[in-house]
């Protein structure tokens, strides 16, 4: 078997609070195959972006990493030093930053800043430095025409789009993308994956995915790791989870949001709100939300568990390789409708 | 909900033929963005209306103008009747700046770094006089955080902007907006960082306040289902220009214009087959630099004919809850330049 790309073994992630710490990041672990997209998701607050600013140690203090490791093509990043961490983000890694929009250089042009980035990483003449960074635009949907437009004459999509092509022009082994597409209409969304798609199929690159958009991620991964509250709760490959989900809380997420087609349907939400991490409860953390919980859900923490398939729950409901269909549990349970 | 007739909601603010440019060039060729070309919308007591469209279609320009944080080139914008281009010549009064309350789009630099979250809320609150006293300040900021699912409240007022996730922002910015007690909110995409649960929240938080208190909301956004659910009616925008209109669930039964059904198109659907379907390949992004004459969509549009790309039509009226301008459909009865409310019917 091909080793993975990226082996994230019981990450561990603190903010150190002045009444306590909240451990945002709960030994979390999971791997990524060269060339395979993997997709994150889970409610606001839950993780996610921390774990993308661990693996390239870009957390700010109060964030400490207090466990685990994160090995990329076999090297632990966590124990990197300066300059082999530099080397690291620098060739290995290119990320978008949730907050891609407002990232750019105000006082920059944007043609410049794609250009710039290629040449930091690349020998090449000022003028194929700028055919390129016209050919990224171009891959991003903007005018190229556009490219001496400064980010403050650009529209919250449209600065979003050219960190994207800054991404892009670094050609790494590995992108992060944080919510990506966040300002971004459904086509040209879907233009913009498909543009990765085949780029990612021409460059073999791997991608780390994170949206909280459960449909663009079914259709964007190839696997997806479910996250609640700092836990990945369930993993699956992406074709089935949709149609068998096996924690309760992937069942509420995927019954808890407005389908545009098919007939207007009342919807099912999640009851409750997610744990105050400064005390989380004991045992799952999805437990006091949860529709099916049972007594020892309250006392020990359920771990991630293979069902088969290659498939992992964190549930007392399935047992090792034997998974249970939860969609009739759920459904004859009680859901509140909003 | 979205059936029944509008007419008996006076309208608060309406905009009338705005348009918008930008100089763009260099200083030697100077030439003009057109970034909005004869906007007409119009916003009612308790409604909402959804505002749709591609990226960089002129959506966060619209609500800018009429938030009066840029000045439209052109066009009127009528609020409670009164042309406030006209009266509030200088730039919008305190009163104009408090009742009509904008959302931004990037909740990452729409908040001040250096400043609590409870400054945030706190600050408005004072300038507007909705509160007086520390202690009743402090009360109402809980109140709002609260209101917004940032419970208990106590865990972040003290905080600092970048100590909160980006959905967690997302929700401080529509607490600010509500704590001054608008009575239009322009919303920019202010769910977009949100899951489906919270953002579901916030949508029946916009709701209630908007059945309790009349609010009219313009909600812009990328999420047709969330439109398909929350606003009463949908526009749809294409290159400064809007398209169609139509009663929400209307627009997404039966779309007219043809970036309407390419934008249904693209929604990801959970439950097709796994992978993309193949998008309709054309990825040109439309001209707004000196734009040509016609259907700003037709080098995009599977159905173009040679007329689209000479007159751009008027509207037409297919139904009492729709209207499109698309040749497909008709000429338009009137010229793209005349002002109407969203909905033939809603005069
Ligand atoms: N600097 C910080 N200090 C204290 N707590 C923090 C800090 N940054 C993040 N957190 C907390 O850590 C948790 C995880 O945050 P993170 O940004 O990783 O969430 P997320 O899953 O990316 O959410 P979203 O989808 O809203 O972006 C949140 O509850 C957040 O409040
Ligand atoms: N200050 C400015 N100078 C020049 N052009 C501008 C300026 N502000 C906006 N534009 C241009 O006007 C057009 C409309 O931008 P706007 O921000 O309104 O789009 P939008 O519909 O909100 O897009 P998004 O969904 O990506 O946020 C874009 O092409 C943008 O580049
Ligand atoms: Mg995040
Ligand atoms: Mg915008």
């Amino acid at each position: 078997m091909t080793e993975p790309l990226l082996d994230v073994r019981d990450l561990r992630v603190e903010y150190k609070a002045l009444r306590g710490s909240v451990r945002a990041v709960n030994d979390v672990s999971f791997q990524i195959m060269p060339g395979e997209v993997y997709g994150l998701a889970g409610e606001s607050g839950c993780g996610k972006s921390t774990i993308a600013l661990s693996i390239l140690r870009v957390l700010n203090p109060p964030a400490v990493i207090t466990g685990g490791q994160v090995l990329f093509k076999g090297r632990d990043v966590l124990d990197m030093n300066d300059d082999q961490l530099e080397q690291f983000r620098w060739s290995e890694v290119a990320m978008v930053f949730q907050s891609a929009m407002n990232s750019l250089n105000p006082v920059m042009r944007i043609g410049d800043q794609i250009a710039d980035a290629i040449q930091a990483h690349e020998r090449v003449s000022d003028k194929d430095a700028e055919e390129r960074s016209v050919e990224l635009l171009k891959v991003v949907g903007i005018d190229p025409n556009r490219r001496r437009a400064y980010p403050h004459e650009l529209s919250g999509g449209m600065r979003q789009r050219a960190v994207i092509a800054i991404a892009l022009s670094l050609n790494p082994p590995m992108l992060i993308m944080d919510e990506p597409t966040t300002a971004l209409d459904v086509v040209v969304q879907q233009e913009i994956m498909m543009q990765l798609r085949e780029l990612k199929e021409q460059f073999g690159f791997s991608v780390l995915f994170i949206t909280h958009d459960l449909s663009l991620l079914v259709e964007f991964s190839d696997r997806i790791g479910i996250m609640y509250a700092g836990d990945i709760v369930e993993e699956a490959p992406s074709s089935q989870l949709f149609d068998d989900p096996q924690h309760p809380y992937t069942w509420g997420l995927m019954h808890s949001f407005p389908l545009v087609h098919g007939p207007r349907m009342a919807l099912t939400g999640i009851p409750g709100s997610p744990p105050d991490l400064l005390s989380p409860p004991p045992g799952c953390r999805f437990a006091p939300r949860c529709s099916l919980v049972m007594p020892q859900c309250s006392t020990s923490r359920p771990l991630l568990t293979p069902t088969g398939n290659r498939r992992n729950v964190a549930c007392y409901l399935h047992e090792q390789g034997r998974p249970v269909t939860i969609s009739p549990l759920m459904e004859s349970r009680g859901t509140v409708t909003v | 909900m979205t059936e029944q007739s509008h007419a008996a909601d006076p309208p608060i603010l309406e905009v009338r033929d705005l348009q918008k440019f930008f100089p763009v060039g260099t200083m030697f060729a100077r030439r003009n963005l057109r970034a909005l070309h004869h906007v007409s919308f119009t916003l009612r007591r308790g409604k909402v209306l959804a505002l749709v469209g591609e990226s960089g279609s002129g959506k966060s320009t619209a609500a800018r103008c009429v938030a009066r944080l840029i000045e439209p080139s052109a066009g009127q914008i009528l609020f409670k009747g009164k042309d406030m281009l006209a009266e509030e010549r200088r730039g919008a009064s305190l009163q104009y700046r408090g009742d009509v309350q904008m959302i931004f789009q990037d909740p990452f630099g729409s908040l001040n770094p250096v400043k609590s979250i409870a400054h945030h809320l706190a600050r408005p609150l004072r300038i507007h006089k909705k509160s007086s006293g520390t202690k009743e300040t402090a009360e109402r900021v809980d109140q709002l955080l609260e209101s917004v699912g940032l419970a208990p409240a106590r865990q972040f007022s003290d905080k600092y902007p970048y100590e909160l996730s980006g959905g967690q922002r997302q929700r401080v910015s529509f607490a600010r907006a509500l704590a001054v007690e608008p009575e239009v909110v322009l919303a920019d995409e202010p769910i977009s960082m949100l899951d489906v649960s919270i953002r579901m929240g916030i949508l029946n938080l916009m709701e209630r306040l908007k059945d309790e208190h009349g609010i009219a909301y313009l909600y812009i956004t990328h999420d047709l289902a969330s439109a398909r659910y929350f606003a009463d009616e949908t526009i749809v925008m294409y290159a400064g220009q809007i398209v169609e209109g139509a009663a929400s669930e209307e627009l997404i039964q039966h779309p007219a214009h043809p970036y309407t059904q390419r934008l249904l198109d693209a929604v990801p659907d959970p439950k097709a087959e796994h992978g993309f379907k193949q998008g309709a390949g054309g990825w040109q992004p439309p001209i707004l630099v000196d734009p040509p004459p016609g259907c700003p969509f037709a080098d995009r549009c599977p159905h173009a004919m040679p007329v689209c790309r000479e007159i751009m039509p008027g509207r037409t009226t297919l139904n009492a809850v729709h209207w499109v301008r698309c040749h497909l459909h008709g000429s338009g009865e009137s010229s793209p330049g005349l002002s109407e409310p969203n909905l033939p019917l809603s005069a």
